[in-house]
């Protein structure tokens, strides 16, 4: 047998991120849901420059007006002016096409920002529920109780008690969801610290916090992104049913959820109130999930196999 | 050629989309006749599961297809025909056996079904026939108590009475053709010794013809009538087995042989240096009766262990799966606690140490694990790899890493590979990092926990001249725990056999090998395939 003298690598590949993100850019889900998600932004952020008029303006003699009609009203210097309700009004004569595009801001907001603290939360508790088993019990059967709240409930018990405002909204959905996503990184932990290179750590002195933010929270990071833009649906779907249902953002804030519950009673005579809100959410809501599916297929493959 | 029961001419299998190659198997040859044992013996990626997978008409569909040649079973081509015709053929004109016995067999069917499904699907007869006719297969395949065990399910199995089921599965319909692919490679030596005799007796018993895969020559030189070497895809070499083992022709086939280690231990001086790990009385149990739980079963993986290992020596644990060797090894690393005894390094003892005061010894106890693929963090270059431990000690990243690069010299691998990822190792160099990482923290103890059992036996043979290699210059002590007799004899100056958590026997390596005390030790070496085999001739 030959002797070996400093062996080369067998493979010249370059380094790992840049081919996950090129197969992202080759996923057409990923493709379209981006899509999709950066107009619905874009629209929020431009709100004001694309032809709209203060959506919580109420213009009594341009009540319940149908999409296309021509309404006058006047602005903040006196003067009338006259332009199309591109989707109507509703039944207190505001703008739907304006509060539709300005309702983008609250749902996105929503969304995300349950995402980023539901996952925040549920890693951090996560991590320690996985790799101290002392606290395992204590923090997943505090997670259990949590699981057994209903959102809606939680909702109208914190509107209740503190003020109707996108935050209490924000908590609302949160407290329910983090739950879900300890559970799953619990497991990832669970199932990473057996991994040799892990213990190898442990043999070799690293401190535990090192050990957990080198060996063991970079094996969450795909899964985490992919679970966020589940949430983030969930949240703006569940920010719509509350608000519908009155028990969200005050009803003078355009959300999709407060213009739809406004055009309900009139909704037979009236249905341009729920159609467009719904379109948007419904759009949205699809793109979000289309994004998670493509996240999911490109950052975990194992896991796609598997759903 | 009536009794021909296997022919491939020129088959080739391509990879689809290509891999590092474009051919799994190119332009092989070979042929297996009724009542004969063809070994298809070679390295990992030599092509020899990819063989039998063809025959089977197993070949993942979307990663690779038979290109060009024939396979023709008893005469008749199988390349071209459907997949409904290959399923029928399937099971009544040839079978398989897989290499883990657990996977192969459905956890939630009972082992009796899984055998008459075989006859369920290819045959009429009715329950009670089928019935008759496994526990008929089941007695042959002598497996205890049949009646008790038709009903049982896998996991109420040990992994050779498994095997035994899967064996049963594919000669219940006494096939012309079984192919075994790596069958005994998850069983201990023991319990492989018993499954090889079985293959051998029931191949005599209807004439069948045996394709049987393994990387093992010991296993070959135990069952082969003829034997097939592949390397990368091809056929380096084919003939009857005492021919090949004896006189192989080609550089390939004698490189594999010489690296098989050999069974007798070479002659040692006894190791005097000081004694760096001593364990006394040392026991972990799994399990604990409580309060709520009186009568919870209690394992005793290590029981009342008592060893010492000097510097410069090693002390080999040998056992099969379930010993404690492992734990042994686990508990002086720190990776589990000890329920009780000592276990001293430099004479402080370390088993009942808080975490802080152990922290400073830890550096001194290092530790390689048996899987090189998962012992490396995939997302950290190898560099970091080695200068994680010096650094957490204290030690600057400059210096860390100018040692890491010394340490990559020293382990025969270029130093500028520091900077590369783990995948683009392959798995000897892999273990070779790792045994680098461990030496960057300038250990005086070194445990091996199977280090070389992943590794092909010309990669492992490169391992363990390293290991010799780095005890040596390093003066270290190590403790090497392995199933293997073959890679005890040649590395262990000592070696201590365990079962069920007890040292049985300890002794020099030449003493315990030349006259085993134990009746346990006698039948682990009586069990040890090809053990009057020399390979190491041309060495």
């Amino acid at each position: 047998m030959a002797d070996v003298s400093l062996d080369t690598p067998i493979a010249v590949t370059p380094a790992k991120p840049r081919a996950a993100f090129r197969t992202l850019l080759h996923n057409p889900a990923v493709l379209f849901g981006g899509a999709v998600i950066i107009f619905v932004l874009l629209m929020g952020l431009l709100a004001p420059w694309l032809g709209t008029i203060d959506p919580a303006a109420i213009n009594p003699i341009a009540r319940n007006k149908v999409p296309g009609a021509e309404i006058s009203l006047r602005t903040d210097t006196g003067e009338r002016i006259k332009m199309i309700a591109r989707f109507g009004t509703d039944s207190l004569g505001r703008d739907v096409y304006s509060r539709v595009v300005y309702g983008a801001r609250v749902s996105l907001l929503v969304g995300v920002a349950v995402a980023l603290i539901s996952v925040a939360c549920g890693l951090f508790i996560g991590l320690l529920a996985g790799f101290f088993r002392i606290l395992d019990a204590i923090i997943m059967r505090i997670m259990d109780g949590l699981m057994a709240i209903p959102a809606i409930l939680l909702a109208i018990a914190m509107v209740s008690l503190f003020r109707a405002s996108v935050w209490t909204v924000i908590v609302a959905i949160t407290v329910p969801q983090v739950p879900g996503v300890v559970r799953l990184v619990r497991s990832i932990v669970l199932s990473v610290r057996e991994e040799p290179y892990v213990e190898a750590a442990v043999t070799l002195g690293t401190s535990t916090p090192k050990l957990l933010w080198r060996h063991v929270l970079p094996n969450t990071f795909a899964p985490m992104i992919v679970q966020g833009t589940f949430i983030c649906a969930s949240a703006i779907l569940v920010e719509a049913i509350l608000s519908f249902l009155g028990i969200g953002v005050p009803p003078e804030v355009p959300t999709w959820g407060n213009i739809m519950a406004a055009g309900r009673e009139v909704f037979s005579l009236f249905p341009h109130n729920i159609i467009y809100p719904g379109v948007f959410l419904a759009m949205t809501i699809l793109a979000v999930n289309i994004l998670g599916d493509g996240l999911r297929d490109a950052l975990d493959p194992k896991m796609a196999k598997r759903m | 050629m009536a009794n021909r029961v296997l022919e491939l001419a020129n088959l080739s299998v391509a990879i689809k989309g290509g891999g590092d190659r474009p051919h799994a198997v190119r332009g092989i040859n070979l042929t297996v006749d009724a009542n004969e044992i063809v070994c298809v013996v070679g390295e990992s990626g030599s092509g020899k599961s990819v063989t039998a997978q063809a025959v089977m008409g197993l070949l993942p569909k979307s990663a690779m297809s038979v290109e060009t040649g024939s396979i023709r079973l008893e005469g008749e081509e199988l390349t071209t025909k459907s997949d409904a015709d290959l399923r029928a053929m399937r099971g009544t004109r040839m079978a398989m056996v897989f290499q883990e016995p657990m996977t192969a067999l459905n956890p939630v069917e009972r082992v009796g079904d899984q055998i008459g499904e075989v006859l369920e699907v290819h045959t009429d007869l009715d329950p009670k026939e089928r019935r008759k006719r496994v526990l008929d297969i089941m007695r042959a395949v002598h497996l205890p108590d049949p009646e008790q065990m038709i009903d049982a399910y896998p996991h109420q199995l040990s992994g050779g009475q498994r095997q035994r089921i899967m064996i049963a599965a594919a000669l219940v319909l006494d096939p012309a053709l079984l192919i075994a692919d790596e069958p005994t490679t998850a069983l201990d030596v023991t319990t492989q010794a018993q499954i090889l005799k079985l293959v051998r007796e029931m191949q005599t018993r209807k004439k069948t013809g045996v394709l049987f895969i393994t990387h093992d020559f010991g296993v070959v030189s135990e069952i082969a009538h003829r034997v097939v070497v592949m390397q990368l895809g091809r056929i380096v070499e084919q003939g009857a087995a005492e021919e090949v083992l004896r006189n192989p022709r080609e550089d390939y086939t004698r490189m594999l042989l010489a690296s098989v280690p050999s069974m007798t231990p070479p002659k040692r001086v006894p190791v005097s240096g000081p004694v760096v790990l001593q364990t006394e009385k040392l026991f972990k149990t799994y399990g604990k009766r409580t309060l709520f739980n009186p009568k919870a079963r209690i394992v005793k993986a290590v029981n009342d262990v008592s060893l010492e290992v000097r510097r410069g020596e090693t002390l080999g644990i040998v056992g099969e799966s379930g010993s404690g060797k492992s734990t042994v090894a686990r508990c002086v690393a720190r990776l589990v606690e000890a329920t009780s005894g000592a276990i001293r390094i430099d004479n402080s003892d370390i088993a009942a140490m808080k975490e802080a005061k152990f922290r400073p010894i830890r550096r001194r106890v290092q530790f390689i694990f048996q899987d090189p693929y998962r012992s490396l963090n995939p997302r950290r270059t190898v560099g970091e790899a080695i200068i994680e431990g010096p650094m957490n000690f204290g030690l600057s990243r400059k210096e860390a890493l100018q040692r890491a690069r010394d340490l990559m010299a020293i382990v025969h691998l270029s130093p500028d590979a520091v900077d590369r990822y783990p995948h683009q190792f392959s798995g000897g160099q892999r273990q070779r990092i790792c045994i680098a990482r461990a030496l960057a923290m300038e250990p005086e103890l070194l445990i091996g926990d199977e280090p070389v059992s992943a590794l092909d036996v010309s990669v492992q043979d490169q391992v363990l001249k390293l290991l010799d290699e780095v005890r040596r210059k390093f003066n270290l002590a190590v403790l090497f725990i392995t199933h293997d007799l073959r890679v005890a004899a040649q590395v262990c100056d000592r070696i201590a056999v365990m079962q069920r958590g007890v040292i049985v026997e300890q002794g020099a390596t030449a003493d315990v090998f030349a006259a085993p005390q134990h009746e346990y030790t006698k039948a682990l070496f009586d069990a040890a395939p090809g053990r009057h085999q020399e390979f190491a001739a041309s060495a």
